[in-house]
């Protein structure tokens, strides 16, 4: 009984340790092998369409809603401190910082992430894979590496788009609405964000979580096993794994930026 | 779908990405503000500088012309040095005094500085020598209680 527990341990250890070698290795394979991606742009041009201009209305929607809401509630709590016009500081902030590169990176993980897991995990069931390699084409280099490079250049032009759709629609509902002063909600706004400190911080996040949620979701169709169960499950596994990551990364990217003043 | 189309809708969604960036860049950060080519920095030092931050702005006549690039702690003198980095285009005399003020009530707080009328300008390096600190609102009240205490006493 004791015997049967530790061998349990044990082969779950060794399973979770070539798991992470494996991955470490793939992204290694995807890096070494990316030249296929720039040297046929055409590849990573349609790989965008799929990841980037696809996920453009799920994110321009919610990015606006976001800001008006983020209008809406903001205005309710400064109104009370009689600072209405800093709302338009309230707003860009909480957007260009934090919002906008990790909403709009949980989006595109639940959007486009799980398609790509799909994709390659069916890819592989159905041998597809397999039968690149047999015509001498490395499978990495020709889907995986054009998806990969797609993702992280897709990723910070979403994020942006999520902010300033935001920001026009905290400007909606804070000045067209309620009716803050439309000079003060703009020139608070443009003295109190800073090009390098917030726009740029918040770029190089949605560049790395671009790269955390292709990664994840590009190795979870890899490995996934070739059954149906293997691939729904592969998918869920995508979204549950890199959402969780966006948001652990967030908290050291942000403690490394934002520290201090 | 062609794959012109698709090239397309690539396009459009780069130029759409590239625009919110600039967007963010131009309309809702300032990079206009102060770039560093064309600065000079000055330094002043306060006995007191309350609430001031690196990067508040530095106003003459309620404008902006520059922003505090460092605040550093002289631990011989004990007071602190702040170093001012203002556009070129902004020339200040040499006897120009600098106070820290704050903007409105609970606001940040910046350095205002009241121009002089000395001939010679402030060159790179220069000092500040007229300086007024923070007004402290603890010591403001502790004032103004010790003060009424004074005309209440008995002669």
């Amino acid at each position: 009984m004791l015997r049967r527990a530790i061998e349990n341990l044990g082969s779950r250890t060794i399973d979770g340790v070539w798991r992470i070698g494996f991955a470490a290795r793939f992204f290694v394979a995807v890096l070494l092998h990316s030249g296929t991606a720039f040297r046929r742009f055409g590849l990573t041009i349609r790989e965008m369409y799929f990841s980037g201009v696809l996920s453009l209305i799920i994110i321009l929607v919610s990015g606006l809603f976001v800001g008006m809401v983020l209008g809406l509630q903001g205005y309710e709590t400064l109104q009370t401190y009689g600072s209405e016009e800093a709302l338009g500081i309230l707003v860009a902030l909480s957007l260009v910082r934090e919002l906008g590169p990790v909403v709009a990176a949980l989006l595109f993980a639940s959007r486009a992430g799980s398609a790509i897991t799909a994709e390659i995990g069916l890819m592989k069931a159905t041998e597809q894979l397999t039968a690149m390699e047999m015509m001498a084409v490395n499978p990495i280099a020709r889907v995986i590496a054009p998806r990969f490079w797609a993702g992280v250049i897709s990723m910070p032009f979403l994020a942006a788009l999520f902010s300033a759709m935001g920001i026009f629609g905290g400007y909606l509902v804070g000045v067209q609405l309620i009716g803050v002063d439309e000079g003060a909600f703009w020139s608070q706004m443009q003295s109190a964000v800073d090009f390098e400190e917030d726009i740029l911080n918040g770029i190089i996040k949605s560049v790395v979580f671009g790269v955390a949620i292709t990664a994840i979701a590009l190795f979870e169709g890899y490995d996934a096993p070739p059954t149906a169960e293997g691939v729904s499950g592969a998918t869920t596994r995508t979204v549950v794994t890199s959402s969780l990551a966006v948001l652990a990364l967030d908290f050291v990217l942000t403690a490394f930026m934002f520290r201090g003043v | 779908m062609s794959k012109t189309v698709l090239d397309l809708w690539v396009g459009l969604f780069v130029i759409a990405g590239i625009a919110a960036l600039l967007f963010l860049a131009l309309k809702v950060g300032s990079m206009t503000a102060v770039n560093v080519g064309n600065s000079y920095e000055v330094v002043a030092r306060f006995d007191n500088i309350g609430g001031l931050k690196p990067r508040a702005p530095v106003k003459s006549a309620g404008v902006v012309v520059g922003r505090v690039a460092s605040i550093q702690f002289d631990n011989e003198t004990y007071e602190a040095a702040v170093t001012l980095r203002i556009d070129k285009r902004y020339q200040f005399p040499k006897d120009t005094s600098a106070a820290i003020m704050t903007s409105g009530l609970l606001g940040e707080q910046y350095i205002g500085l009241e121009a002089g009328g000395d001939d010679k300008m402030l060159k790179d390096r220069d000092r500040i020598f007229l300086t007024q600190s923070a007004v402290v609102l603890e010591n403001l009240i502790g004032h103004l209680i010790y003060g009424k205490a004074q005309e209440g006493a008995p002669q």
